[in-house]
C-alpha cells in the first residue's frame, strides 16, 4: 500500500514539473513583463526599475524559471499587488471558507443525485425516467450566473428567505449565510450528476450477477439496494474522489455574488485587479491538488474494487 | 469492370450505406434532435446575417428611452431597452454573433490541435506517444477555468484572446479519443493492406484510419462548441472576454444590478423591476445551449457504431 502510493506519488513528477513549466511560460514569456500596467503610465523609470527588480523580471529566463521553482518549493509566492497581503497567507486563509461552501453542497448533490438515479435505473424506461432525465437536462442547460442572479433575486431580496450575501466565522450564524449558496449550488450540478449516476447504475443492472439474484427470487429493492449500489460504488466513489480536492477552490462565481471571502472570490478580485502573482500561485496550487485527486482516485479505485490490485498499474 | 459486374448481377445486391448516410438517417428519424439542429442553424444563421449587418443592426444606436419595458410598438423595442436606451433584442442577436463566432473560432483552434496530436501519438507510438501524452495530462491538470483565465489575461483580454485561450484548452479530450481508436486502428486488416499496397504514414492516417474514426470529431465538436460558449459568457461577464461587444455575458453583467431599479410598465398599469436584459441573455444562452446538449446525445447515439 505505502509503496503503491509512493509510486503514485514519484509518477505524478513529471506531471507536476510540466504544470511549473507552462505556468512559467504563460506569466513570464507570453505575458512579458507586467510592471507597466502595474504603475499606470505615470510612472517614472526609476519606479519601473525598481519595481522589475522588485519581481526579478530583469534577470535572464532561466533565473527567473530557478526562483520560479523556489517558490513553488517554499510555498511563498511573495505579495499579491493588489492588497500588499502574503500571497500564501491568502490561500491558506480562504480553504475554511470555500470548503465550508462546497463541501456540504456536494455531499448533498451526490446524496440526492445517487437517490434519485437510483429510483429511475429502476423505473428505466418509463415516463418517470423519461421525465428526470429531461429535467436534468434542462437545469443543465440553465446558465450558472441565471441560478445565481434569479436565487439571489427571488430567495434572498423578495422573498426575504435568505440573507442577501455575506459571512459569518462563527458556526450556527456562517450556516446562515452559506445556506442559499448552498442550494444554488446544489441546483447548478445535480442535474449532470443524477445523469452521470444513472448512467453507471443502469449499466451495473444489465450485469448477469442481476439476473441471478432475480431468478432466486430476491425482492427488488433489495436488489438495488444491496447488490446494485455495491457494485457501483466503484464508479460513485472515483467520481466522488475525483472531485474532492477541486472543492477547495469553491466556486468562483457563488463565492464572488455571496460575498464569501474563498479562494474563488479571491481568484475573481484578482482578475478584477490584474494581480498576477496572485493568479499564478492559485493555478499552481489548484493543479496541485487536481493531481492529488488523480492520485488519490486511484487509491481509491483498489480500496472499493478488490479486482484492483496494488501490484498491478 | 463491365465483366465483374455482370457477374454478381444475379445475386441479390442491396446498396451499402456508408457510416454518414446511416447517422443521417437514424438522426432524421429522431425528431427532437432535428428540431434542435434546426435551433442551432437558426442562432448560426442569426449570427451570420448580424454579422453582415441585414439584421439587428446597429445595435449600438439608442432606440428608445433608458430602461424601456418591452413593448410591441416597434420591433427593436419587443424586448425593452438598456442603460443607454439601446435595443435589447438587437444586443441579443449580437450576442449570438459573439457566442458563435468564439465557439466556431475555438473549435478550429482546438480540432486540428486535439487529431493531429491524438492521430500521431496513437499511430507512431514510442517516445512520441510518451510526449504528447505527458503533454495532454499537464493541461488537464490545471483546472479549465484557471488555465483560461490565466492565458487570457496574459494574452491581453479581448476575444482574439479568449478564442486562443478556449482552442488552447480544449483540445485535450479530442486528443485523448483520437489516441485510442489509432491504437485500435493502425493494425487492422485494412490498414495493412493499405500498407502493403504502399500507402505511406501521412496516407495511412488521412486517408484510411481518419475518415473511420472521423464521427468522434463530430461528437466531440457539439460538445465542446457548448462549452466555449458556456465559458465565453464567465468569461465576458468576468470582464476579459469580449469588449466593447454585445456579449450574452456583458449583458448579464449590465443587467445584474438592473433589478433593484423599478420603472412603470404599461402592460401591467405597474411599476416592475428592469428584468428584460437579464431574461433576454440567460433565455438565448439557454435555448441554444439545451439544443446542444440534446443534439450531442443524439449525435452520439446516431454515429457511435456500437450503440446501434
Amino acid at each position: 500500500m505505502t509503496v503503491y502510493l509512493l509510486r503514485k506519488l514519484l509518477g505524478t513528477i513529471p506531471t507536476i514539473f510540466g504544470v511549473a513549466l507552462i505556468v512559467f511560460l504563460l506569466f513570464h514569456v507570453v505575458g512579458g513583463d507586467p510592471t507597466y500596467q502595474m504603475l499606470g503610465k505615470y510612472a517614472t523609470a526609476e519606479q519601473v526599475a525598481e519595481l522589475r527588480h522588485q519581481l526579478g523580471f530583469d534577470q535572464p529566463l532561466h533565473r527567473q524559471f530557478v526562483g520560479f521553482l523556489r517558490e513553488i518549493v517554499t510555498f511563498d509566492f511573495g505579495e499579491s499587488y493588489a492588497t500588499k497581503q502574503k500571497v500564501s497567507r491568502m490561500i491558506l486563509d480562504g480553504i475554511v471558507p470555500s470548503l465550508s461552501l462546497t463541501l456540504p453542497a456536494f455531499f448533498l448533490t451526490t446524496l440526492i443525485a445517487v437517490v434519485i438515479g437510483l429510483l429511475v435505473a429502476y423505473f428505466r424506461g418509463r415516463w418517470i425516467d423519461r421525465v428526470t432525465v429531461l429535467l436534468c437536462v434542462l437545469g443543465m442547460s440553465v446558465p450558472v450566473l441565471a441560478y445565481i442572479l434569479f436565487g439571489q433575486y427571488f430567495l434572498a431580496y423578495r422573498l426575504q428567505l435568505f440573507p442577501i450575501a455575506g459571512y459569518d466565522p462563527e458556526w450556527p450564524e456562517r450556516l446562515v449565510y452559506l445556506a442559499l449558496p448552498i442550494l444554488i449550488s446544489v441546483m447548478v450540478s445535480v442535474g449532470f450528476s443524477v445523469r452521470f449516476y444513472r448512467t453507471a447504475l443502469i449499466e451495473e443492472t444489465s450485469q448477469d450477477y442481476v439476473r441471478t439474484a432475480r431468478a432466486k427470487g430476491l425482492s427488488e429493492p433489495r436488489i438495488y439496494l444491496k447488490h446494485v449500489l455495491k457494485n457501483s460504488l466503484v464508479p460513485i466513489v472515483t467520481n466522488v474522489v475525483m472531485d474532492l480536492p477541486l472543492l477547495v477552490l469553491g466556486a468562483f462565481l457563488l463565492e464572488k455574488f455571496f460575498g464569501i471571502p474563498g479562494l474563488g472570490g479571491i481568484t475573481i478580485n484578482a482578475v478584477h485587479d490584474s494581480d498576477f502573482q496572485v493568479i499564478k500561485a492559485m493555478t499552481i496550487f489548484q493543479s496541485f491538488l487536481f493531481i492529488l485527486g488523480n492520485v488519490l482516485t486511484d487509491v481509491a479505485y483498489t480500496l472499493v474494487d478488490p479486482r484492483v490490485s496494488f501490484d498491478g498499474r | 469492370m463491365g465483366a465483374e459486374a455482370g457477374s454478381i448481377a444475379n445475386e441479390e445486391v442491396r446498396p451499402a450505406r456508408s457510416l454518414w448516410s446511416d447517422a443521417f438517417r437514424r438522426l432524421r428519424r429522431d425528431r427532437l434532435a432535428v428540431l434542435c439542429l434546426l435551433v442551432v442553424l437558426a442562432y448560426a444563421a442569426a449570427a451570420l446575417l448580424a454579422q453582415f449587418g441585414w439584421i439587428a443592426s446597429p445595435w449600438e444606436q439608442e432606440v428608445g428611452k433608458a430602461f424601456a419595458p418591452p413593448s410591441f410598438d416597434r420591433l427593436e423595442l419587443i424586448m425593452g431597452t438598456d442603460f443607454l436606451g439601446r435595443s435589447v433584442l438587437y444586443k441579443v442577436v449580437h450576442g449570438a454573433r459573439v457566442a458563435m463566432s468564439v465557439g466556431l473560432l475555438a473549435s478550429l483552434i482546438s480540432v486540428p490541435i486535439g487529431v493531429l496530436l491524438g492521430a500521431t501519438a496513437g499511430y507512431f507510438g514510442g517516445w512520441w506517444d510518451d510526449a504528447v501524452v505527458w503533454f495532454y495530462t499537464t493541461v488537464a491538470s490545471i483546472p479549465g477555468i484557471m488555465l483560461l483565465i490565466a492565458i487570457t489575461l496574459m494574452l491581453g483580454k479581448g476575444m482574439t484572446a479568449m478564442c486562443i485561450a478556449l482552442g488552447a484548452t480544449s483540445w485535450v479530450h479530442l486528443a485523448r479519443v483520437m489516441r485510442g481508436e489509432f491504437m485500435k486502428h493502425k493494425s487492422r486488416e485494412y490498414v495493412v493492406a493499405a500498407e502493403s499496397l504502399g500507402a505511406g504514414h501521412s496516407a495511412r492516417i488521412f486517408r484510411h484510419i481518419f475518415p473511420n474514426v472521423s464521427h468522434f470529431v463530430i461528437i466531440n465538436f457539439s460538445i465542446q462548441f457548448m462549452g466555449a460558449i458556456k465559458a465565453e459568457v464567465i468569461l465576458s461577464f468576468l470582464g476579459i472576454g469580449a469588449q466593447g461587444l454585445p456579449s450574452w455575458g456583458v449583458m448579464i453583467s449590465d443587467a445584474k444590478d438592473e433589478l433593484s431599479r423599478w420603472v412603470f410598465w404599461p402592460w401591467l398599469n405597474g411599476t416592475t423591476p428592469v428584468w428584460w436584459q437579464l431574461a433576454g441573455a440567460t433565455s438565448a444562452m439557454f435555448f441554444v445551449v439545451l439544443a446542444l446538449n440534446i443534439l450531442g446525445d443524439a449525435l452520439r447515439d446516431a454515429l457511435d457504431p456500437r450503440i446501434k
